[in-house]
């Protein structure tokens, strides 16, 4: 575009200025490492969702007796229907990879902190979104997995006080999932990605408020950092490059890693599959559900477990910045946290016996309890820290921090005059 | 009262902006009611609200599963010693004497849903298992092992026949 358009756009439009203040010359730390790729993978993927998503609805049919048919019709008769379908279902799995290693990241270096509070909080948002757009997109090939699947979380609105049963019919539109769960689940499907693009962009403009976290804990000082572009947009570039890898991997060589085989059967309402596990990444939910002996309460330990981490800002007293680099308890916590996860995953993918029921309860006890203990042992450490004597730099650190410790500078643009 | 006097009465004003914001919000909650109402089962749905089960084909010991409503209905035809050991019993931890979960005590009648999250039991030895969540149920349909809360739920149905029973319904 010539000089002449933008201007004539510049006018109408702040464009130009947009352009500098949010992507060019957008103030970034200079320290942050790969594990900072993540948000901008997650935007890649829900990009590349929304896109084969709308492609595939052009051949799609959400009725329950033509919908698994039409599947087949995408995966055998569309050009490239295959294609298209593999990284859909690809990209779901892909895209909770992402986002939960976007969290393990905030949670390790503590990014959900004051001033970023509200960014968890959106997040902690678009990750609910994001379940609920999965669990409807997963009824529509109408499989057997799909169908009870739908069937078993569409129950858990049992719990709901006094109109349990109403509230169940009321979200299938029948007795039991049918065709109008089908189509309600397919309508739901195309719109939540949107309500996403719109949480994504409130995500966004947090951020741009209160700026990236980095890996020191500190918020630098405004000599520390570099501009957006060239630096992070080359290193978000190389990382995307390295996630395509993996993610063409499994789309062209192992699609069907990810799926379960029963959904190639087409859903019946009469008959349950021997063994039904969810996608695995609900699985430690799942696990969850199930360690509870009771309806009701394992469907609040289901709710609180993936609510848990909103209240992260509050149970963490301690003012010691860096997160886990420079707390030793937290470190210890998260690899452990992060072991349970994987052991209530197993728990959730295996059926249930005396043993397995038996570990699910210990590694749920163990998942909430860490949340219990948090404020405790935040305290506990940062006291123990000051003792032992922190670093030297890093007091220095805080000490700046401290000292330039203003509330958030006043919202200016690039090119505002300094 | 002249124009300006309208205009300057605060009090009046405040009523006025009160009163259609009232009116405006229920008008707005009314509008939602056809919308959550249309996620409600349809007539057609509705329409089916019964079904009727021929019993004839059924031997001793056998499982007939009938759609009724979109559920499976379980149809079991029992012996005489299933009768008599599920008449001694009252069941597991939901207590339900069998003779009030049966109209006839050789044809068990039960939703054949998993009163936990839904799923369809198996018919497993002795009475029902289900895969999903470890569930048991005994030959009156009565849970036996956890995490299933209640007994299979018993839909109303009544013989309109010797060997024909209509689910749906409790009597003609």
């Amino acid at each position: 575009m010539t000089n002449k358009t933008i201007n004539w756009i510049d006018r109408r439009f702040p464009f130009s200025s947009f352009v500098k203040h949010d992507l060019t010359e957008y103030p970034t730390p200079r320290n942050l490492s790969y594990w900072w790729n993540f948000g901008f993978l997650a935007g890649f993927v829900l990009v590349l969702q929304v896109a084969t998503g709308v492609f595939l609805a052009m051949h799609y049919k959400a009725d329950a007796g033509l919908s698994f048919d039409s599947v087949q019709h995408i995966m055998r008769d569309v050009n490239y229907g295959w294609l298209l379908r593999f990284m859909h279902a690809t990209g779901a799995s892909a895209f909770f990879l992402v986002i939960y290693i976007h969290m393990a990241r905030t949670l390790y270096y503590g990014s959900y902190r004051a001033p970023r509070e509200l960014m968890w909080w959106t997040g902690q948002g678009l990750l609910l979104l994001l379940m609920a757009t999965a669990f409807m997109g997963y009824l529509l090939p109408w499989g057997q997995m799909s169908f009870w699947g739908a069937t078993v979380i569409t129950n858990l609105f049992k719990a709901t006080p006094f109109y349990g049963e109403e509230v169940v019919t009321w979200l299938r539109g029948g007795f039991s999932v049918g065709d109008a769960t089908l189509t309600r689940f397919f309508s739901l499907h195309y719109l939540l990605p949107f309500l996403i693009l719109g949480g994504v962009a409130v995500h966004l403009i947090a951020l741009h408020t209160v700026k990236s976290s980095n890996p020191s804990g500190i918020d630098l000082a405004a000599k520390d950092n570099i501009p957006f572009h060239p630096y992070f947009t080359s290193k978000d570039f190389y990382g995307l490059g390295i996630f395509l890898i993996v993610y063409c991997l499994f789309v062209f060589f192992l699609p069907n890693s990810l799926m379960e085989p029963a959904n190639n059967i087409p859903a019946n309402p009469m008959q349950t599959p021997t063994h039904i596990v969810p996608e695995w990444y609900f699985l430690p939910f799942y696990a969850i559900l199930r360690s509870v002996p009771d309806l009701v309460g394992g469907v609040v330990a289901m709710g609180l477990s993936v609510m848990m981490f909103a209240f992260m800002p509050f149970l963490d007293r301690s003012r010691i910045p860096g997160g886990a680099s420079n707390r030793p308890m937290v470190k210890l916590g998260f690899y452990l946290f992060l072991i349970n996860m994987l052991v209530l995953g197993y728990v959730g993918a295996t059926p249930p016996s005396n043993q397995t029921i038996l570990i699910g309860r210990v590694a749920t006890l163990f998942y909430f309890g860490s949340f219990f203990l948090i404020p405790f042992i935040s305290k506990a450490e940062e006291r123990w820290l000051i003792k032992r004597g922190l670093p030297a730099e890093l007091k220095e650190l805080m000490e700046r921090e401290a000292r330039e410790k203003i509330d958030l500078p006043p919202h200016r643009r690039a090119g505002d005059d300094k | 009262m002249s124009e300006s006097d309208t205009l300057g009465d605060s009090k009046r004003r405040n009523f006025l902006i009160k009163v259609t914001t009232v009116v405006g919000g229920a008008g707005a909650a009314a509008v939602c009611v056809p919308f959550v109402a249309s996620m409600n089962p349809s007539s057609d749905v509705l329409a089916k609200a019964t079904t009727e089960a021929d019993l004839s084909g059924i031997p001793v010991g056998g499982v007939h599963t009938v759609a009724w409503q979109g559920k499976p209905v379980f149809i079991f035809h029992r012996d005489p010693e299933e009768i008599k050991a599920m008449e001694a019993s009252d069941g597991g931890f939901d207590p339900e004497p069998d003779q009030q979960r049966v109209k006839r005590p050789e044809w068990l009648v039960v939703i054949g849903i998993c009163t936990h999250l839904g799923c369809v039991p198996n018919k497993e030895g002795p009475g029902w298992t289900c895969h999903c969540h470890g569930s048991q149920y005994d030959d009156s349909g009565r849970v036996v092992r956890g995490p299933a809360p209640r007994n299979l739920a018993v839909p109303p149905y009544y013989f309109v026949a010797d060997n024909k029973i209509l689910i749906g319904k409790s009597k003609a």
